[in-house]
This record gives C-alpha cells, structure tokens and sequence, in this order.
C-alpha cells in the first residue's frame, strides 16, 4: 500500500546542509500497524512528515521515492496533495493541545475537516461530526460537540485529535508519539481505542514513539531508527529476543521491565556491581497531617489532603501519582517552596513546616534539602552557563571563594559524568541527557542529605534514562542521601526506591515496600497502574544479569 | 548495517559532543554572524556608526562655527562652500545640522534610558509579585496611555519649565509605560520557571532571583524596544522643539532647524528645511532598523 524507497530528507541551516534521514526503505502492507522507534533526533518524525510533504521550513527531500496506492507523492501536485492529506492519510500529533485551535469548539474543527473533504453538508456536519466523536468513545458527544479544547482533559484532547483524524475515514493513520505527556493509564485507553478503531476499519497505521515497550504492544512490525537510518526491523518478540544491531540492544536492555535490576537497563559492558549503600533506621523526614489548599475561583481546592510520610537516612521512597494527584505539590511544599496549609514537617528533629518558603531561602537547612527538576530544559537559566548554573548554589550557600570554587565545580562536574569542556556552554548548547546531568549536579552541590527528584528522567529518551538513573544510584551510595523519587512510572520507581507510596487524588491510597508492592498491590488504583504500563515482551535469558 | 558507535554508558555524551564541538563561539563571533547573516542589520550599524561618530566628533569637523552669522552670506543655495546651503542669517547649515547631533542624540539617549531603568523597576515588580501591587501599577500606566502622548509632553514641558532637562523628563514618562508592560509581561511567564525555583534552593532571596535570574532574560525583547524608542525619542525632542517648547534658538537643534526653515519653504529656499529633516529621518530610520539586529546579539540562544 505504501512503499518508500531510499529517501532522504535534509535541513538548510546556519552550518550549513544537515541531513536528518538517509537511505529510509518502507513498505506497509494494508491492514498492517508498523512501529517506528527511535530516540531524540533519530529522524523518525521527519521521515513521517515527509510522506505528508510537510517539511518545516528550510526541509526537503533530497532524493527516493515513495508511492501510495500506486501514486507517486513526490510528483503529485500541491493541490492533489492537500487532497490526500486528510482523506487517504492523516495525522495525529505528540501534542494535542497544541494541535487543535484553542479559541474554537471541538465541533466546529471536526465539520472543518469533513466540509474541506466534501465528506459532509451544511445540513448534515453537526451530525457526523458527533458520530465522529461518538467513534472515539467521548461519552456525551452531543455536549462535548460545544466544548473548548481548554475545557477537556489531555486524553479528551487526545481522543478529538483523534477523531478529526479518522474523520473522512483515512486509510493509512500516521501517529506521533501519541501518549507523550498523558498518564499512564490515559495512555492505555487511548492506544486501545487507536488500535480497536485502526483493525475495525481495516486501516494501515505507522505508530512512531521513543517507547520501545508501547510499540512491542501494539505494532506487527517495528523499525528501529537511529541518526537517520534504520538499523534493525522486524516482529516485536523477536526483536526484543534476539536484537542483532547493538544499538536495538541497548534500547531492549535500556526499557525498564519486571523483575530486572537497575543495572539491567545498561549495556552488558557497562555493568559494574551496584554499590553498597548503608541504611538506616533513624527518621530523616517525619511528614505528619500535611495539607494544602488552594483558594480557587469556586471555593476552596484541597490539593493535598493531609498525608503522613517517613523517609529513613538513607533511604529512598518513591512518590507515585498521575496528574492532579498531588504528589507535585507534596514535593513542592517538602523542599519548602511552597507553604503547606497545615501539618508538620520534621526536618532531623526540627519542624519546618512553619518556616515560611521565602525565609527559608537562607535557613541553614536549606542547603539540606534539594531538588532536581522535572524539566531540565526549563530548570536552567537560559543566559547562564553550566559552570554558572553551577556555581549559584556553591557562592550563596556554600561561601566558597573564587580557587575553590572553580575545582568544586570541576569536581561536580566529574561526579555526575559531565565532561569538563562542556561546563562553558549555555543550556540551549547540551543535549538533554547534558542539561539532565548539570540539574543533578546543582542539586548535590552542598550535599543534602535529601534530595527530591520530581520525575528526573520523565523529558528524557530511555537510554539517557538509563544512564541517569545508574548515576543517582551510584550518587546515592557514594554520598549518603535520601531520595524521595516522584513519578508516574512504577516501574521506574521500583528501580531505585526501597519503599513507594502511591497518590491519588491528594490522599495516599496504598504505602508499602517496593517489592512487595510490585508483587502484591492491595488498592485497586495500584492495579490498574501496573497494568496499564506496556509491557515489553520476554528477552532472552542470556541478557540478564 | 551501522555498527559503529562506541557501547559505552555514556556515549549520549560522546556523540552530541562530537556534534556540537564546533559550537564553542564567542561574543565577536556572534556578532559577525548577524551582521553577515542580514545585511539590513549590517546597513543600520554602518549608519549608527556614522550618527556616534557625528555626535562624537561633531563639533570639530564642522567646516564653520554654527553659530557664526555672516549677514553677506544669507540664504545661500547649497554649494561647494556651504553643502546644505546657509540660513536667513548666513549660518551654515551643514555645520549646524552636524553639531546638533549631540545634543538631539544626548536627549533622546537619556531618556531612553531614564524610560528603561524607571519601566524595569516598576514592570518587574508588578510581574514578580503580582496581586495589588500589579493592579494599582497598570491602572497609573493606563492612565498615563490613555493621554495623546505628544500632548502629554507638552503639557509636561509648559508647567515643568523650557528645558533641555525638561525634555528629557517629559519623553521619559511617556515611555514609561511600553517598557514597565513588557518587563512586567516576561517576568510574569518566567515567575515560575523551574529555574527561578531551583535559584530560590541556591538560597537566593526574591529579589535577588528578580534581578539576577529573571530580569536579564526580558532583555532581548526590551532591546528592540530601546530602538525603536530611540527613534521615537529623538523625533519627540524635535517635535517639541519644533513647536517652540524646549531647545531655544540660536542652539543648533534638528527641531528648531525645520521649524525656522518651514518659513522659508514657500519663497523657495527649500534647503533649510529639508536638510536637518532628512537628517532627523535617516537618524530615527537607523534605529528602528537596528532593533532586530541587537535582539539577535543579546540573546545567548542565537549564538548556536
């Protein structure tokens, strides 16, 4: 059905040509669900918006061939291209807020797509358009025909997005990361409903995502990209059994899955002994009763809904919730950033909950408690260099001079893996896996005994993942911390945490240790979490350690 | 197949490394870059070069004093002796239009950066903290925009006094308000950036995290502003001059020069006008065009 041969797409830029894919060869059969997987910068997304020959600017395609149904979209015109698009392929993209007009109804960018595709009337738009929407299982079509993108949820978003993509019934469905950003258990509703909808029309589908697991669940096939090229194809068991590019294996290895031990996600070679570490029984942080509410437009919104919680010296506890559960806010107000509305929060024998945030900016403690940031991207000043970046916490806090400051940082720098001629570039100038590492780095600068992670490696792709998880398991041992690790993925927590605690809707519904966890869940929420997460296929045994 | 790259744990270091090692620039660079990259930016420069330089050196190229009158040499066309010809008096007129630089370019200078520094302060602090404070600042901006703002200035001039310093102020107030509501709106999105939180765990106070961290990142935005305000300023001095308030003859003032030349217009000695308006024109035209090109040289980001 689809057949691309040798493509290659490049990028006009200040350094001049950039070629983003190389020597790509596709065929998708009709029926078929391909998986592209591939991490930042693999050239995935840009194959894909060279079918629809939708370059950003300065893009191009430089050379092959791709047929549809026996036509050559590279030939075609615009006008007959803007045809296709829509009706015979469609898109849906990674972010569905940002793909559907904020300040129009849902209803209304439905009947668009159907009125530009002769699909629908004036009379009868509304009609299909609620149909269309009844297709993606949004209960109350009738009224969400009215609503606002801002008035629904992600996964609503998501479903809409959805359903103006099958709108005029494609037949072959193009997916951009389609669950990036949406909770786990959003993510399995949504791709059920994307695969249901996809085999009752007898459609062809390309998945694209960096989630090796997700793609072995839904896809017949899946291709493995890296720098613009595809090194490894075929079925989902056997490319997780027998992976024959090394970088495959590494992506396999990296994916976290049941059972397995930190070390696992690294490339055999990488596998040192994981350190021992010393736990204690003495009570680090004792949370009793803590509560925050926020005075809303229509009353008060409890976020937190008085929650009890111990972190041990050198232990690390895992803080598990979807969005709008509160475990952000939780942190928040741990790290004292935020006040708590009430509760205590004993600090190594001493209550902070009553230090207001601004003044505990210069409490002695401060440099006690730190934290890394969701988004290492936005958690760095953009006009700051590394060492910069690195040196605010050493001068304000640390007092050290201008010689010692210098080798701390170096030292840092050396601690979390970053290699020291990169410590003059600006944030814009690292990759992901760089900014994730200087966020670390900042936040062990003084030492603290507790260290907050709020979802640290949630923005980065699996294999960086890996590594940096490695690195707060090594940290931890080497300096003594306390984590508390929060998260939406439970199969990452377990990784590092010896004891979880699971969040919802600002209460905690099930604490316990991590194994047992992961073995017995007692709370139905819990369920649901574990089962919604993809599960990888089986490796083979020779790759566990 | 591709088997090339090296397994190690930290080849995603390795790798962009290599990629980006040629990204290590500095500021001159840079600076190269943009001027290369867009020959308008470069055009503007050579052109502002060219008004610092006349402000600079003004007063010692002119060919004759400006303010000298010759009464033998009065409303002289434009020559090889007097190139924008002379006025009713006989004072040359490029001379004059030369020397005035300074002062048109001193005023609108301190105003621009009297507007800046007074709009930062009150912007950053009503986008910072918000609540009351935000609501009283913007209703006193509002007010202030809701007067013609010409009109303003002159009202300001008429009761403060006919002075050079007086001028100053009147444009400054004026200004005031483009930059306290753009400061105020990009402090705003920036309030509670992950970076501004984790700079608050370094242990800095609110408003060292204002001024150290949020503050320097509105700059690229406020720089086009200050450009396009220079223009703006310079043509307001003249405007106020032009209708008798601020710069008092015989100082040499582009203003004053179009208005005393506007008499002359008629009779046919169209150069005292044209000249010093030409002047004004080409003066605010640099700065509006050197607006882009200065965002482009602040902004670490473009320096990739």
């Amino acid at each position: 059905m689809l057949s691309v041969r040798n493509l290659a797409v490049g990028f006009q830029t200040r350094r001049g040509f950039v070629s983003a894919v190389r020597k790509l060869d596709l065929s998708l059969d009709k029926g078929e669900i391909l998986g592209i997987v591939g991490e930042s910068g693999s050239g995935k997304s840009v194959s894909s918006y060279a079918l629809l020959r939708v370059l950003d600017a300065g893009g191009s395609i430089t050379a092959g061939e791709i047929h549809y149904s026996g036509m050559d979209l590279r030939a075609i015109s615009e006008k007959d291209m803007r045809d296709i698009r829509g009706r015979e392929i469609s898109m849906i993209f990674q972010n569905p807020r940002a793909a559907l007009n904020p300040i129009r109804t849902v209803g209304s960018q439905i009947e668009d797509v159907l009125r530009r595709h002769a699909q629908a009337s004036s009379q009868n738009a509304r009609e299909k358009a609620i149909e269309a929407l009844q297709a993606v299982k949004i209960n109350d079509a009738e009224k969400r025909y009215h609503a606002y993108p801002f008035e629904l949820s992600g996964g609503m978003c998501q479903r809409v997005v959805i359903a103006i993509a099958l709108a005029c019934n494609p037949q072959l469905l193009i997916a951009d990361e389609p669950t990036t950003g949406l909770d786990i258990t959003t993510q399995k509703a949504v791709m059920d409903l994307v695969r249901d909808l996809i085999r009752e029309r007898g459609m062809s589908s390309i998945l694209i995502t960096h989630d090796l697991g997700l793609a072995a669940q839904y896809c017949d096939r899946i291709m493995v990209m890296k720098d613009g090229e595809i090194v490894e194809q075929g079925e989902p068991t056997s490319l997780f059994s027998q992976p024959s590019h090394r970088y495959t294996r590494k992506l396999v290895d990296a994916t976290p899955r049941e059972g397995d031990s930190i070390r696992a996600l690294l490339p055999p070679e990488a596998r040192t002994p994981e350190p021992a570490r010393s736990l204690s029984t003495d009570i680090l942080l004792d949370v009793q009763d803590l509560t925050k509410t926020y005075q809303g437009k229509s009353g008060p919104v409890q976020a937190v809904k008085g929650i009890s919680l111990q972190i041990a010296k050198g232990q690390s506890v895992g803080l598990v919730g979807e969005s709008g559960s509160g475990k952000s806010t939780t942190a928040e107000m741990l790290v004292r950033l935020l006040d708590p509305s009430s509760g205590s929060i004993v600090f190594n024998g001493q209550d902070i909950a009553g230090i207001a945030a601004d003044d505990f900016a210069r409490h002695p403690l401060r440099s006690d408690i730190q934290m890394v940031f969701q988004d290492a991207t936005d958690s760095l000043n953009p006009r700051h260099t590394a060492r910069q970046t690195l040196a605010e916490p050493l001068k304000r806090l640390g007092r050290l001079r201008k010689r010692e400051l210098g080798s701390r940082i170096e030292e840092l720098a050396d601690l979390v893996g970053l290699p020291n001629h990169l410590l003059n570039r600006f944030p814009h100038q690292l990759s992901g896996g760089q900014k994730a590492r200087v966020g670390i780095a900042r936040a062990i600068a003084l030492e603290p005994s507790l260290l907050i992670l709020d979802e640290p490696t949630a923005a980065l792709d699996v294999s960086i993942q890996a590594v940096v998880l490695n690195l707060l398991v090594d940290l931890r041992a080497r300096l003594g911390m306390s984590y508390l690790f929060v998260s939406h993925d439970l199969h990452v927590v377990r990784l590092l945490c010896d004891h979880v605690v699971v969040m919802k809707g600002g209460e905690i519904v099930e604490s316990a240790d991590a194994d047992s966890l992961m073995s017995n869940p007692q709370h139905p929420y819990t369920r649901e979490l574990l089962s919604a997460a993809p599960s990888p296929p089986e490796r083979r045994i020779s790759a566990r350690v | 197949m591709n088997q090339s790259t090296p397994p190690t744990a930290l080849d995603e270091s390795v790798l962009s490394e290599a990629q980006s090692a040629s990204n290590d620039t500095g500021f001159g660079a840079h600076l190269l870059y943009v001027l290369r990259a867009n020959p308008v930016t470069l055009l503007a420069f050579v052109l502002f070069l060219l008004i610092v330089a006349c402000a600079l050196f003004g007063h010692a190229l002119a060919p004759y004093d400006p303010l000298a009158t010759s009464a033998g040499d009065a409303l002289q066309p434009p020559s090889a002796q007097h190139w924008f010809g002379t006025d009713s008096v006989g004072r040359d007129v490029f001379s004059r239009v030369l020397v005035a630089t300074r002062l048109d370019l001193s005023i609108s200078i301190a105003a621009v950066a009297l507007s800046f520094v007074i709009g930062s302060i009150l912007g950053g602090i009503a986008g910072f903290w918000g609540g009351w404070l935000d609501s009283v600042l913007n209703r006193i901006l509002d007010t202030i925009m809701a007067f013609p703002l010409f009109v303003l200035a002159m009202g300001i001039v008429a009761a403060l006094g006919n002075t050079i310093e007086n001028i100053i102020y009147a444009t400054a107030i004026i200004n005031i308000p483009f930059y306290a509501r753009l400061v105020r709106a990009e402090v705003n999105i920036r309030r509670d950036a992950g970076f501004v939180r984790a700079a608050r765990l370094a242990g800095n106070s609110k408003l060292r995290v204002l001024v150290i961290h949020i503050f320097p990142n509105a700059l690229p935005p406020m720089m086009v502003q200050v450009s396009l305000n220079m223009g703006w300023a310079i043509l307001n001095a003249a405007g106020l001059s032009f209708i008798g308030l601020g710069v008092r003859p015989p100082t040499p003032e582009w203003g004053i020069m179009v208005a005393e030349g506007a008499n002359f217009i008629v009779s046919g000695e169209w150069w005292l006008a044209v000249f010093p308006g030409l002047w004004l024109m080409i003066a605010v035209f640099t700065f509006n065009l050197l607006g882009d090109g200065l965002r482009d040289m602040v902004d670490p980001r473009k320096r990739t």
